[in-house]
């Protein structure tokens, strides 16, 4: 690139139902970088931007559920594909919002990538391992098997921008669940550029939805809709987790309570983050001749 | 319909049960007078007071926490796993010892019949404590993480429709997973809790592990809301589930929730009738419609929906009501006047909302809370019938024509606990299931429970499980609830 040459800057949008609207609302918010530089304007999602994204995420969970999980594998494993080819971007959104040195922006990134690749490798093992046959006391074959739990809501982690996005939302998707999604606030760019990556992925319009924007704002309207299975609050703020985890209740969500302090995400996460959001269905199949 | 025999009354004997005129708590080993205004349990069979049962207050519960907790450092969370086991094979041998005792004072309590609490409930409660008595030495193997620990304290609360079943469903795994427990039955059914009291002194069961705080909603608000309780456990209505989740929204306490249920119990058509309708009964009459994962929407295939309602009607029509306590009944008693007064309500309901109600004809002893075996037809999805728990002997029967058809009103409920399918095709029972959004399917069969199998809902049913490897998840820490 000569010198002199003038950039082309990007418009920072939503990614709903596999497109990328502003938001209906209009609004924009500043986001600048560590330091306090402008970055971007990013679109400032809405409620009604929120209840758009549960439709589609509605609308997307029979096709994602319903799909083989070997088929779900590649396709993720496809996201951490074309994660790969963005590293460079990637690298330099998290240095800039997070205020990372590059070399700590490129592990972090790494970290990112292959924390999805691990999950990717999830999805055609959970039946084995989550599930199993009973041995009932009558002529049954009976077998337990995790099955998604449907549309989860996820308020993202404030601090971490991609590796914690990454952290929470990877899980939701292997196990077959489709998600609506609140970006950190003040550090929204590398969620833009993950959907991206998402709709140049193979997964389907809908299953993903980023919205840029504030969890304390749309968290409620999220946490109390009826037509969202469960919610992980791995970002909402410290004093609205109570709020929300009762808005919760009305319909029975299950819910991911916040740590006290955000986690450090490079830890090994194990099955804590794919358990919540998966149900356990147990069939009585007869025998007999 | 014609009787060609009359049964001869064959009563089952109340003498091997000694109820006493009163009871109190059951805390650190003992029974203590309650703080609060004792109440009455009666017999809904005949409306005769069975025992005058002490309330627990916020002071006893507080009591109860303390000694669980006691109890939890000192003697059970330190103990041998392998002698944790031992204790609750002693409690399930006790309860099989004592199985006739139980089924009898259960069915004066709760006014089920004498056959399903002889044959089900009390011989299904000694299976929980024995299956689990073996995973107390086991739990690094039970798949759920290195090292898992118990939680501390569990806060219970229990419904009064299998009252014994559901003690056993919630102690037995907080017990074997080294957990301590205060347990609140519910204000209509607590007197075979208090009998398991008994089993437990008769065990040796360590004071304090097991504490009963009988006494109605504000007992099981204290125990649910105090902040020594690290574990809430609690099967009954979606309601009080709902402000159970709110009360321990921002704490620690890890909750379980086992709520109501609609469930779909799917006729094909090319589904063995008579067996089918012997599930349909099962499945809807089967202590009385008092079972959350009751089929109470019969969806039955267009072309044989009127050669399934008329079998229905006739095998109806040979179900006896009555005496809970007469081992030919098959339909007991409602459990409260409360509980009668909903039933009523919903059923009118469903007349008024212009679905045809029928009944057989059949006697209804005078005195007690009864209500007969009753089926809708020309129900339409939209009616309160095919939407709310009824949590009665009343059947709602939709039709569909194709598969997809099936799935999609079989899933067009907020509660997803359970689901029948009835076809002689394997391929197509494991498709439809696959479909189902409920915790539990049957297959040419239904309101089979098992201690190894686990049991628990989708959507507004509520969450986690109880039974099998997956409910020990509930009671340990860092495994997931599910």
């Amino acid at each position: 690139m000569s010198p002199d040459r003038l950039a082309v800057r990007k418009t920072y949008k939503l990614y709903v139902n596999g497109a990328f609207p502003r938001s209906e609302s209009g609004r924009t918010y500043e986001v600048t970088d560590a330091k306090g530089a402008f970055l971007a304007n990013a679109a400032w999602a809405s409620r009604k931007d929120a209840r758009d994204a549960v439709v589609a995420a509605r609308g997307a969970f029979a096709k994602w559920s319903g799909a083989t999980a070997y088929n779900r594998g590649q396709v993720l494993y496809r996201v951490a594909e074309v994660m790969e080819g963005r590293h460079a971007q990637f690298c330099e959104e998290v240095a800039a919002g997070e205020g990372l040195s590059s070399s700590r922006a490129r592990a972090a990134v790494d970290a990112a990538i292959d924390r999805w690749v691990w999950y990717a490798g999830w999805t055609d093992k959970l039946g084995a391992v989550l599930g199993g046959a009973n041995p009932v006391a009558g002529p049954y074959f009976d077998f337990s098997l995790p099955e998604p739990t449907g549309v989860v809501a996820v308020l993202a982690p404030q601090r971490s921008s991609l590796l914690g996005l990454v952290s929470v939302l990877a899980p939701v998707l292997a196990g077959g669940n489709t998600a609506v999604v609140v970006s950190s606030k003040a550090r929204p760019l590398p969620a833009v550029t993950l959907g991206e990556v998402l709709a140049t992925s193979d997964v389907p319009g809908g299953v993903v939805n980023l919205l840029t924007g504030d969890a304390a704002e749309i968290g409620p309207w999220l946490a109390e809709h009826d037509d969202v299975d469960a919610i992980d609050l791995a970002g909402a703020p410290a004093d609205r987790a109570m709020e929300l985890e009762r808005l919760a209740a009305g319909s029975i969500k299950r819910v991911l309570r916040p740590a006290p302090e955000e986690p450090d995400w490079s830890a090994d996460p194990g099955l804590t983050r794919l358990t919540p959001f998966l149900e356990t269905k147990t069939v009585w199949h007869p025998i007999g001749l | 319909m014609t009787q060609l025999f009359d049964y001869a009354p064959a009563p089952e004997s109340r003498s091997i049960v000694d109820v006493a005129p009163s009871y109190g708590l059951f805390l650190d080993g003992e029974f203590v007078d309650g703080s609060g205004a004792p109440f009455k349990t009666i017999n809904p069979a005949t409306e005769e007071v069975l025992s005058e049962v002490a309330t627990g207050t916020a002071e006893d519960v507080d009591r109860a926490v303390r000694a669980a907790r006691r109890a939890f450092t000192r003697v059970w969370g330190p103990m041998r796993p392998a002698d944790r086991g031992k204790y609750l094979f002693r409690i399930a041998r006790l309860l099989q010892e004592r199985a006739r005792e139980f089924a009898v004072l259960e069915s004066l309590d709760n006014g089920k019949p004498i056959r399903e609490s002889r044959d089900v409930d009390v011989p299904l409660a000694a299976a929980h404590f024995f299956y689990h008595a073996g995973w107390a030495d086991k739990l690094d193997w039970a798949g759920l993480g290195p090292g898992p620990r118990p939680l501390g304290v569990a806060g219970q609360v229990i419904p009064w429709n299998f009252p014994l079943l559901m003690l056993a469903w919630k102690v037995a795994p907080a017990l074997a997973t080294g957990n301590t427990v205060v347990l609140k039955p519910a204000e209509t059914t607590p007197l075979t809790a208090l009998l398991f009291a008994e089993v437990c002194r008769q065990a040796d069961l360590p004071p304090g592990v097991v504490n009963i705080v009988t006494g109605a909603g504000d007992t099981g608000r204290a125990v649910v809301e105090h902040e020594d309780v690290d574990k809430v456990a609690f099967t009954g209505s979606t309601e009080v589930g709902r402000a159970i989740a709110r009360a321990v929204a921002g704490t620690r306490k890890k909750l379980t929730l086992e709520l109501g249920g609609k469930a779909a119990n799917i006729v094909f058509d090319d589904a063995p009738i008579d067996q089918a309708v012997e599930g349909i009964v099962q499945g809807i009459f089967f202590n009385q419609g008092h079972v959350c994962c009751a089929g109470s929407r019969l969806l039955v295939q267009e072309s044989v929906h009127d050669e399934v309602i008329a079998s229905l009607q006739r095998r109806i029509g040979t179900l006896r009501v009555g005496d809970p306590l007469d081992k030919n009944t098959d339909v007991g008693a409602i459990n409260s006047a409360e509980q009668l007064a909903r039933i009523r309500e919903l059923s009118d309901i469903g007349v008024a909302e212009g679905a045809h109600r029928w009944q057989p004809a059949c006697e209804l002893p005078e005195r007690g809370f009864w209500f007969p075996p009753t089926v809708f037809t020309d129900v339409s999805p939209a009616h309160r019938i095919a939407r709310d728990e009824v949590f009665g002997p009343v059947l709602s029967v939709l039709t569909f024509r194709t598969p997809d058809e099936a799935v999609a009103k079989a899933n067009n409920t907020t509660y997803g606990l359970s689901a029948g399918i009835w076809t002689e095709k394997g391929s197509r029972i494991l498709a439809i299931a696959d479909r189902l959004r409920a915790g539990v399917v049957w297959a040419n069969t239904f309101n089979q429970f098992d201690p190894t199998s686990p049991f628990g809902g989708y959507k507004q049913s509520g969450y986690g499980r109880e039974g099998g490897r997956h409910g020990l998840a509930a009671y340990l820490e860092g495994a997931d609830s599910k």
